[in-house]
């Protein structure tokens, strides 16, 4: 029964690396940059949340929606700003800048409201504990798990169903040729960043909740895991993204709860490097070789 | 002809650095200098051996890696257990912290060779925290509460340690060796297809540079009355890709120059590290938008005194420009 609990948590966790993981995974699709900075993005999402919760006094489901539209808007300004200068530099330039913004957003924040933690009030959502099979589940996490779920059902349906979203597939294809069939380029990678951004800002909220504390330097380690549960399920691939976030998790509560809870930390970067050496392309990508 | 006026300018530069060295001797004994002042000229000695290490690793055989704070940790602890635990000459830390820290640059580098660009970037960042969390598990180096180490670190040995540092690199770079590390940079299939063992020469750079980096880090350790992991987190590596991004990717002068500055300018920020961080991020930023190649680009001091054109090139060697 034990197991089982570990296994419900490290669902609840493993869909707050989903969604962050599919903004990693959009926004490497599209444009072929690390956005380290996307961590951050779910970090002020966080704060944005808090703040319409606290000050605000709003409800759950407006604070998400308010998170999800500021950051959506602070991820199409960061790529408007610093990347888009980038677009045709070397990829290394444009992860040193990701890497630049990161660090400009954390000690900006830092910087302008102090590095003290906060504390999400606990009282946001209903806190039962509901009883299933002798396996006792906090509503909150079910919760959690259904809100994740809807909004990668509604971004499967933006992806797949709307102009944007087929849009959006033809750039990550080959941008070149969806240029030449009328696509605006640059609008649709704004829009892939505002919809990464908007779930990155929904996780935010989501951990909040879950986990109580938010503090400025929250979001680097999250976004380095989510980054890992991208490749694990093969980068640019959204349902790859949503499994390997899961599956993330997962690993990570069971590696707490058979009692090395210190080396959890670790154990998504061995994940990665053996998924790269043995798997680099991941669980649902396809073997690419290289031309020359 | 021309080896002659190089090896002229090399020997000039060396004669400069020891009578550099003498005078601060002179005024470190004699009492001139404070202890501040001695403190910032050791920082600005191990800042000069991380930022070369990583520049022989980025600049010159372009394997982007950003985990160069593990090899530093490894080299710190080593010699550490060294000195603390089995009381063994400060020399022999050294040697070891660095013989180390090249295997572990052996171990991360050989698996990592299949990866390139990003995916070697995110696997050295993981490598680097996976050192760190290693040592934070590890009762015998203190966890998480760090590890007492006593004071050795003197200015002879910095210097000695920058110079040797500086000197192989430089030669490296200059060799065969290094011209096949600029070709692999170049264009790794090209370099391929010429016959050059590419596997070979990007292990051979990791573990050079993994070598000075954990020397370095015997050093930083010594330098320290405490070590911790959290001294080591990537925070502390992106620090020394800073340095070598802003000299220039490519430019040992550059990088070494860039270590000097950002070394005293973070002196002299110490009681304001959100603004230090503020100035390097946008530096990163500004520097990638207008100046991507830094501020040396592929250039050496000395080149700005004769009229010789050097040739640079991208540097990661891809052809792919998007993103």
């Amino acid at each position: 029964m034990e197991l089982i609990q570990q296994l419900v948590n490290g669902i609840s966790l493993g869909s707050i690396y989903a969604l962050i993981a599919l903004g990693y995974t959009m926004v490497y699709g599209i444009v072929k940059l690390i956005n380290f900075a996307h961590g951050d993005v779910f970090m002020v999402g966080s704060f944005v949340g808090f703040y319409a919760i606290t000050v605000m006094d709003l409800s759950f489901i407006s604070a998400l929606l308010i998170s999800m539209f500021t950051c959506a808007i602070f991820g199409v300004l960061i790529e408007r700003i610093a990347y888009k200068p980038l677009r045709n530099a070397t990829r290394i330039a444009a992860l040193i800048t990701a890497i630049g913004v990161s660090l400009l957003i954390e000690n900006g924040l830092i910087y302008i409201r102090g590095a003290q933690p906060e504390a999400y009030p606990n009282n946001v959502l209903p806190m039962d504990k509901l009883d299933i099979f002798g396996v006792s589940i906090s509503s909150q996490s079910i919760l959690i798990l259904s809100v994740s779920i809807i909004l990668m059902i509604i971004l499967q349906f933006v992806v797949h169903k709307t102009k944007i979203g087929k849009a959006m597939r033809a750039v990550s294809f080959d941008s070149e040729a969806a240029k030449l069939m009328g696509i605006n380029v640059n609008n649709t990678i704004s829009a892939t960043f505002a919809i990464g951004s908007a779930l990155a800002g929904a996780a935010g909220v989501i951990f909040g909740i879950y986990y109580i504390k938010i503090e400025p330097l929250m979001g680097v380690l999250p976004g380095l895991k989510a980054f890992v549960a991208a490749v694990l399920g093969g980068i640019g691939i959204i349902p790859g993204a949503m499994v390997g976030g899961l599956l993330l998790g997962v690993i990570e509560a069971l590696v707490s709860a058979a009692g090395y809870s210190l080396w959890r930390d670790g154990v998504a970067f061995i994940v990665l490097i053996l998924i790269l050496i043995f798997l680099p392309q991941g669980l649902f990508g396809k073997n690419k070789r290289e031309k020359v | 002809m021309t080896t002659l006026k190089n090896s002229k300018g090399f020997w000039l530069s060396i004669v400069l650095a020891l009578i550099f060295f003498g005078i601060m001797q002179f005024s470190i004994s004699s009492g001139m200098l404070n202890p501040f002042y001695i403190n910032t000229l050791m920082f600005i000695g191990i800042n000069i051996m991380l930022a070369t290490s990583l520049h022989l690793i980025i600049g010159i055989t372009g394997q982007f890696s950003i985990g160069h704070a593990g090899f530093l940790a490894v080299g710190a602890y080593a010699s550490a257990v060294m000195t603390m635990k089995l009381e063994l000459p400060f020399i022999i830390a050294i040697l070891a912290g660095g013989i180390i820290a090249a295997a572990a640059g052996m171990v991360i580098g050989i698996p990592s060779l299949r990866l390139k660009g990003d995916y070697l970037a995110i696997a050295t960042l993981g490598f680097g925290e996976i050192v760190r969390i290693v040592l934070l598990n590890i009762e015998y180096v203190g966890g998480a509460s760090g590890m007492q180490v006593s004071h050795l670190t003197t200015w002879p040995w910095v210097f000695a340690c920058v110079m040797i540092t500086v000197i192989v690199i430089r030669n490296f770079t200059n060799s065969t060796h290094g011209r096949a590390c600029i070709s692999v940079r170049e264009d790794e299939t090209a370099a391929d297809a010429m016959g050059i063992n590419t596997t070979y020469y990007k292990v051979a750079a990791f573990v050079i540079g993994a070598f000075f980096a954990g020397v370095a880090g015997s050093l930083y350790a010594h330098n320290f009355y405490i070590i911790q992991p959290s001294n080591f987190g990537f925070l502390k590596s992106f620090d020394i890709l800073i340095f070598v991004v802003l000299g220039g990717l490519g430019s040992l002068s550059g990088s070494v120059l860039a270590a000097i500055l950002l070394t005293i300018v973070t002196t002299f920020l110490q009681d304001y590290p959100e603004t230090r961080m503020i100035i390097y991020s946008l530096v990163l930023i500004l520097m990638m938008i207008f100046r991507p190649q830094g501020l040396m680009g592929t250039r050496e001091i000395s080149t700005l005194f004769t009229h010789k054109k050097t040739k640079g090139g991208k540097k990661d060697g891809s052809h792919n420009t998007v993103a």
